[in-house]
């Protein structure tokens, strides 16, 4: 177990560096080969009035003059050791962890994403607890009632949920259930739970139940097509010859099995929100990391987007992992393989 | 046949199961007794009905898929009637089943002690440690080497034989009363298949159980079964003591299972006399008898056969026959003809 863990986490790393050296191409590299220099890069941070002198002054201060892979390995190392950057009269330090240093706002990436984490926090949890409940209980009552009103109706919903994007359901939620129903909050409205717990959660209970609609159906949908495909399974059989009671079989026998892939696909989706759920961030104008991205791409604020990449990415490596992990637990012919 | 004192007692059974291609008729119209201690071996092809005859003894078919009627009596407990809860808590402690794949069978997730231990406390009110001992108890006494130390293994750390073994074990933990093997040993590796069978015959002395092994192997009905019950489409088409289906078979498709039994004893080039043609279509059931496309006599019937279902009736004592050949032609065609086809050493 140990010895998985430990390859997991190489695998991890590794993946986390080439994600980064993409993403390094694409900001740094690509707009060389679109003709764009040095100096180019380097007078978006110095202001319109630099004279060209002052634009190479500062590429050179950058490092943007120097070749790709030594930037690259600059930008790699600065996480490790932070970095110092000069250019004009302005000298700053990046302190590490470094992901980059904002010449637009003039302050390090990393602190302004961690200071938006709760936001995205609140949002993917409380929205993933949602979902997981209503889904799966949907799909297991759909699976066990086949063909029944409750499952046509069910799955008639979910397939609208699936297809419904969500800064359409947002809106229309919006404009509904706070604008004219005044039973929820406005967009934009959020108050940290250490601020006041009630708030919080009154804040945030429009977001939660329209991203928790988008994959609510989602799950349903999985879970009544595994339910349906494990309650055909030879042990449910067993399990009733048995004579278990009809509960036990459905929920320990079955539900246990049909899970498993839920559990998997569960990981990936609250990491990947994690990351950001940029939609959803920005149709109920949350200050979460999501909009934090939206913002800088905007801005075109290359630091900016470089750091949340990475750090998104990082939180879908690390669901990555623990979801091998815990798949591990769940299912003994895993853990031995 | 209908043994007053019997312990399971199936009258008429009918097992149907509509579809939207129409009405299967899995089992239709079955009758048959079983006492304790007696050992029943149902034989037939693929879709023959034996192990829907199975499921429906346990009460195991959903009433939203199946219609299921006529009388199944276990020590007087009717059980096509009785409501589901009187029916699952006889499951597993009076009446329990052995499957096929034991692999299948048995939940990948929790360990074979977990999976025993849940079946003896259903029906037990006993506190974990004291199931725990019964499962080991049970493991040893279906022959797995040290039961402390496998109880805790899941499913795929054994191997096929010790994974039937596991799943005799717990079938029976709660001293069932009747006993059904569903193809227990179609699984197996030959040489374990002879161990099993051992196994299963030795437990039966034990608990005094009535046994019903469902196969389509006859070597193994041979092995272990008192009395014969031959299925085709559905029906019982041949029914004896075990003696009677192995020495004076008279219905033409039982001539046709022992002739597909392969035998070192029969010359090589005839060694197996397959049945010719498919199982029938149990939704377009061939008219007359179910039998007749594929039978070799047909022309002998002078045309019953085609338009009349053959009834069971009596051939001998406690031989049921269903065949619209007269007994007697059928007892000459067995002596003359095919008896001495299986039993060729050229």
């Amino acid at each position: 177990m140990v010895a998985y863990i430990i390859r997991r986490l190489f695998g991890a790393v590794l993946t986390l560096l080439i994600v980064s050296m993409i993403t390094f191409g694409i900001f740094y590299l690509v707009p060389r080969w679109a003709g764009g220099t040095a100096n180019d890069l380097a007078s978006r941070y110095v202001g319109r009035t630099a004279n060209p002198e002052q634009v190479a002054e500062a590429a050179h201060g950058l490092g943007l003059d120097k070749p790709f892979f030594v930037q690259y390995w600059d930008w790699l190392q600065a996480i490790f050791v932070g970095r110092d950057f000069a250019f004009g009269a302005t000298q700053a330090h990046c302190p590490a962890p470094c992901l980059g240093y904002s010449f637009i706002g003039r302050n390090p990436v990393l602190p302004d994403i961690l200071d938006r984490l709760p936001v995205t926090a609140s949002l993917a949890f409380g929205a993933a607890i949602i979902w997981v409940i209503f889904g799966v209980a949907t799909g297991v009552v759909s699976a066990l009632k086949r063909g029944s009103i409750f499952d046509r109706a069910a799955m008639g919903i979910a397939l609208g949920g699936v297809s419904l994007p969500i800064f359409w359901t947002g809106l229309v939620s919006l404009v509904i259930f706070s604008y004219t129903l005044h039973w929820t909050k406005p967009g934009g409205a959020y108050t940290p739970i250490e601020q006041n717990p009630g708030e919080w959660a009154y804040s945030l209970l429009l977001p939660w139940i329209t991203l928790a609609l988008l994959f609510s159906a989602a799950y349903a949908r999985l879970t009544r097509a595994g339910m349906l495909e494990t309650m055909g399974e030879d042990y449910i059989r067993t399990a009733r010859a048995k004579g278990l009671r009809e509960r036990t079989v459905v929920t320990k026998h079955g539900l246990r099995a049909a899970l498993t892939p839920i559990a998997t696909i569960f990981g990936l989706d609250v990491g990947l929100l994690m990351g950001g759920a940029v939609l959803t961030e920005s149709t109920f104008s949350l200050p979460g990391i999501g909009k934090y991205a939206i913002d800088a791409i905007n801005a075109n604020d290359m630091p900016k987007v470089m750091g949340f990449v990475i750090f998104a990415a990082g939180f879908v490596v690390i669901a990555n992992l623990i979801v091998d992990v815990v798949y591990a637990v769940i299912d003994p012919r895993v853990r031995l393989a | 046949m209908p043994a007053p004192d019997a312990f399971l007692d199936v009258r008429d059974l009918r097992i149907h199961f509509p579809t939207d291609d129409g009405l299967v008729k899995s089992v239709d119209g079955l009758t048959f007794s079983l006492a304790r201690g007696k050992t029943l071996g149902i034989v037939g092809e693929s879709g023959s009905g034996k192990s829907v005859t199975s499921l429906g003894i346990l009460g195991l078919h959903n009433k939203r898929n199946a219609r299921v009627s006529g009388e199944i009596s276990l020590d007087g407990t009717d059980i096509v009637n009785a409501d589901p809860e009187t029916v699952r808590k006889m499951r597993g402690r009076r009446m329990a089943m052995i499957f096929q794949d034991p692999l299948s069978a048995m939940h990948p997730y929790y360990t074979v002690g977990h999976q025993i231990i849940e079946a003896y406390r259903v029906h037990n009110n006993v506190s974990k440690a004291v199931a725990k001992k019964h499962a080991i108890d049970m493991l040893g006494r279906v022959g797995i080497p040290q039961p402390n130390r496998r109880v805790d293994d899941y499913p795929h750390q054994f191997s096929g034989g010790m994974r039937q073994r596991a799943m005799i074990a717990m079938a029976l933990s709660c001293d069932p009363e009747l006993l059904i093997a569903d193809e227990p040993t179609t699984a197996l590796d030959v040489t374990v298949q002879a161990q099993i069978l051992d196994l299963m015959r030795d437990l039966q002395q034990e608990f005094n159980s009535a046994l019903i092994i469902i196969t389509h192997d006859l070597g193994v009905v041979a092995e272990l079964a008192d009395d014969v019950l031959v299925m085709y489409g559905g029906k019982c088409i041949e029914y004896g003591s075990a003696v009677t289906i192995f020495e004076e078979p008279e219905h033409p498709y039982t001539w046709g299972l022992l002739g597909s039994m392969p035998r070192l004893d029969r010359g090589v080039t005839n060694r197996l006399l397959p049945i010719s043609g498919n199982p029938p279509s149990l939704i377009n059931v061939p008219s007359g008898c179910a039998f007749h496309p594929r039978c070799a006599y047909e022309a002998r019937t002078g045309g019953l056969g085609t338009t009349t279902v053959p009834e069971l009736a009596e051939s001998g004592r406690g031989h049921l026959v269903r065949c619209h050949m007269p007994v007697a032609e059928r007892k000459r065609i067995w002596n003359e003809q095919v008896r001495p086809k299986l039993e060729a050493t050229s």
